[in-house]
């Protein structure tokens, strides 16, 4: 069916490099796309697989030292060389496109409504004025409420979620031929990109118009794309119809992300397992405002009156979208932030612990954090990160045991010990997360909270972290509080699940329970919004 | 808005007297007085001046007389140009000094706005590389040096403009001393600029500004040119301050009859009063710039708007 449908953008032996000090690289290696009239091709690859440059170099958006070659035809037209002016008639008119951050894709400094009245008034003629009754029906369109109030907002006023659409809004205020979408809701929480998701489906079944949509996430490519490119190190590896790759899938790299989809389950702990760390009526208080000649201050409750209790080999998922309190949440079981409740490490009270009381403990309780490039100090070689908390809670080692110690834990987290010596730059962002799980485990720690360890991870890397995480739990009888927005890594983590949205508790439960039949609609939402998005 | 105008200008009492409590005492704590000459006086005719000047009262007795007469308007009179109060002195050069430095602060605001931003976009060719190299010059050789060099080319070798002196108060008696004035501001801002412009091309608004076919003019001046302008305008309080108060070097080689030369005089010649008034004076402006530019920042960027 598809292939009757008539090719409107013809790719062929497209190559992108850039000249960077070190030579030229080359993102992408003379790869061949067809986009048909109508139709959603998804191209999909991992980070650095050249998806996003193959769009941004056919659009003339390279960074300034980047190049294109090869050809990109649209309806005939030659893309590639094109002079500015005759390519600007293309670009915000018969293609335009969306990009992955909305935050910061909008010019701060004008109303919304102005900037999507921006490409009508360049591209159509006619005044801002006469625009503006378009503008309103394209908020209308994009379901931003009361469009009338909105249209003179800044982009600061609106929300991640209103921002892409505001974006969407000015993709389609032309009546484009083709929408690129480059990742478009990465940057946004789960409900919120199903949201989005819904919103290009409808509209492109209304208009008619192309889509292509550049991903890294194969949940998105099932339900939305009509075919599927696969994108590895700059070359399509292959090309087909949606169902065909999903469940015939010819080459060795995509059945290898397919198959890096997070799977497994954990067994919850036996019943006498006893308590490690308890939480009771967590609340933590943040101020806002104020200040010496500012407004009054206010206070925002962050978390509010969570409890929470962890076993002895137990793995606790905290699910939440952005905002939720979940990481706060974390930190204050931590003592690492001032907050109220009751809190119980073990048989001890540590709810008046004061910093230096709680240091002798710091040993067993550890904390991972999201950020493998910005958690490692880039001035220190890997030997020294992974033992620094040796320095402090065992002062008595001598300089080989010491060496010995990160050795036993560059090898527990699959890292070659020879990497002692090198620094964190050289090495990637999944090896930079082993090295700091090393530096968590290296202190035989009983309780290790995980702040989103695996978000800014590559999928097919999310799996090998996932199976390290169990692998150290099992063999050290570790207990985990895995805080994440993701649920398909929390389900494949943890056997209790604790569900959280504006500093509270929704829903909590074990695994199993929560995921087959969520009693409350948020989680319920969040979770149809994950899975069938 | 009001409000928030109203409470810089609150914190502003504050701010003047730490900074004229700091001036009195540094410049009383440092040697020598008024009227130590380089033939000392006669004892007794110190004496006598010491008296009539009050500078024979305990130091905080004289600061709190100082602090009191100065919250009325009343600076004192001048220990050097004895005929004068420190009030009036600054009445007379202030327009001078004021109109000259309007006239530089448009050169220097317009033509490094201009540099820097054709700097930024031609950035690392050979425009770029001779507008930064100028202006480099620009901040580093002072204006002991331009002012000279100047008026040897023009006015002496050249014979176009006049040497020196305010004359009929006409542009061409002003040329010359606004360059010298306005040289190292300018290059200040066309650096500023075209490091502001350079980072505000490669942000993703104006990546989405080109994706959606603008022309590049647009591209450049409504968007990328406004959020570059942030940096700048910031900078606008200090050099506004700065070049409207006049400077002593610039005013004594151009004979210019403005309050610039008084901040330096009445240092060298320990002329507390002179000193104080003009420190004031500069505070003043500072503080007075410091909240325009707030409020015209706020009109530029919408997320710091003050309402």
């Amino acid at each position: 069916m598809t292939d009757s449908r008539e090719t409107i953008l013809a790719v062929r032996n497209l190559k992108v490099s850039f000249s960077t000090p070190d030579g030229t690289v080359e993102a992408v290696k003379g790869i061949d796309l067809d986009v048909k009239a109508g139709e959603t091709l998804a191209v999909v690859g991992e980070s650095g697989s050249g998806k996003s440059q193959t769009m941004m170099g056919i659009m003339g958006l390279l960074a300034g030292n980047g190049t294109v070659t090869g050809s990109a035809k649209y309806r005939g037209q030659e893309l590639v060389g094109l002079p500015l002016k005759a390519l600007n008639h293309v670009r915000g008119e018969k293609i335009t496109m969306i990009f992955q951050e909305p935050m910061t894709s909008l010019d701060p400094l004008y109303t919304i409504g102005r900037q999507i009245a921006e490409p009508i008034v360049h591209h159509r003629g006619g005044t801002f004025k006469q625009a503006r009754t378009r503008v309103l029906e394209l908020l209308e369109l994009v379901g931003i409420p009361e469009p009338k109030r909105r249209i003179d907002s800044y982009p600061h006023e609106l929300s991640g979620g209103q921002r892409q659409r505001v974006m969407i809004a000015m993709a389609l205020a032309n009546d484009p031929d083709i929408l690129i979408a480059d990742e478009p809701t990465t940057a946004l929480d789960v409900t919120i990109q199903a949201q989005i998701l819904d919103l290009l489906n409808s509209l492109q079944a209304k208009f008619g118009m192309a889509v292509v949509l550049i991903t890294h996430d194969l949940g998105i490519v099932r339900h939305f794309a009509s075919r599927v490119a696969v994108m590895r190190r700059g070359e399509v590896v292959e090309t087909g119809a949606t169902a065909d790759i999903f469940e015939r899938p010819q080459a060795d790299y995509t059945r290898m992300l397919l198959a890096a989809e997070p799977r497994g389950r954990k067994e919850p702990p036996a019943n006498t397992a006893p308590i490690v760390l308890e939480g009771a009526n967590v609340a933590v208080d943040y101020a806002t405002g104020g200040g010496l000649f500012g407004g009054s201050a206010g206070v925002f409750r962050a978390v509010d009156g969570v409890s929470i209790r962890l076993k002895q080999g137990q793995t606790i998922g905290i699910v939440g979208e952005s905002g939720s309190g979940k990481s706060t949440l974390g930190r204050a079981l931590l003592r690492l932030i001032p907050s109220s409740g009751r809190y119980q490490f073990g048989a001890t009270n540590i709810s008046d612990f004061s910093r230096s009381a709680m240091r002798p403990l710091r040993r067993q309780l550890q904390l991972v954090f999201q950020d493998p490039y910005g958690s490692l100090s880039p001035r220190q070689t890997v030997g020294e990160i992974v033992t620094e908390g040796l320095y402090v809670h065992e002062p008595q080692l001598s300089r080989a045991e010491r060496d010995k110690r990160a050795i036993e834990a560059l090898k527990e987290v699959g890292l070659d010990p020879a990497a002692r010596n090198r620094y964190p730059h050289e090495f990637s962002g999944g090896q930079r997360q082993r090295i700091a799980i090393a530096r968590a485990i290296i202190l035989k720690p009983k309780v290790v909270i995980l702040d989103e360890p695996t978000s800014a991870l590559d999928r097919s890397v999310q799996g090998q972290v996932i199976d390290l995480l169990r692998a150290l739990q099992k063999a050290n009888g570790l207990s985990y509080i895995f805080i994440s927005h993701d649920l398909s890594v929390i389900k494949a983590m943890s056997d209790y699940v604790v569900v959280m949205k504006n500093g509270r508790i929704v829903e909590e439960g074990d695994t199993d329970a929560i995921f087959e039949a969520p009693r409350e609609s948020y989680t319920q939402t969040l979770m149809s919004a994950a899975f069938t998005a | 808005m009001i409000s928030f105008v109203l409470r810089r200008l609150a914190s502003a009492v504050p701010t003047l007297f730490i900074v004229v409590t700091i001036s009195f005492f540094l410049m009383r704590f440092a040697p020598g007085g008024p009227f130590n000459l380089e033939r000392p006086l006669p004892p007794q005719t110190m004496a006598n001046l010491m008296a009539t000047y009050h500078l024979d009262q305990p130091l905080w007795n004289q600061y709190l007389t100082y602090i009191s007469n100065a919250v009325t308007g009343d600076f004192g009179p001048s220990y050097i140009y004895k005929d004068n109060t420190v009030a009036e002195l600054i009445g007379k050069g202030l327009p001078y000094s004021i109109q000259l430095g309007s006239y530089a602060l448009l050169l220097a605001l317009s033509g490094g706005v201009l540099a820097g931003t054709l700097a930024a976009l031609r950035q690392n060719s050979f425009l770029d590389f001779l507008i930064m190299s100028v202006s480099t010059v620009g901040v580093t050789v002072p204006n002991f040096v331009v002012g000279p060099v100047l008026t040897l080319i023009f006015a002496v070798t050249l014979a176009w403009l006049p040497a020196g002196s305010w004359g009929d108060g006409s542009l061409r008696f002003l040329i010359l001393p606004m360059i010298a004035l306005a040289l190292p501001q300018l290059a200040v801002f066309a650096r500023l600029t075209r490091g502001s412009m350079i980072e505000a091309l490669h942000t993703d608004h104006i990546r989405t500004a080109r994706a959606y076919g603008l022309p590049s003019r647009v591209v450049v001046v409504t968007h990328a040119m406004r959020a570059a302008m942030l940096p700048v305008v910031s900078y606008l309080a200090p050099a506004a301050a700065a070049l409207l108060t006049g400077s002593a070097v610039v005013e004594t080689i151009f004979t210019v009859p403005g309050v610039g030369r008084y901040f330096v005089l009445g240092a060298i010649n320990r002329d507390y009063t002179l000193v104080m008034g003009t420190v004031v004076l500069i505070a003043i402006f500072v503080i007075v710039f410091n909240l325009l530019v707030d409020i015209l920042y706020g009109l530029l960027d919408p997320r710091v708007r003050h309402d």
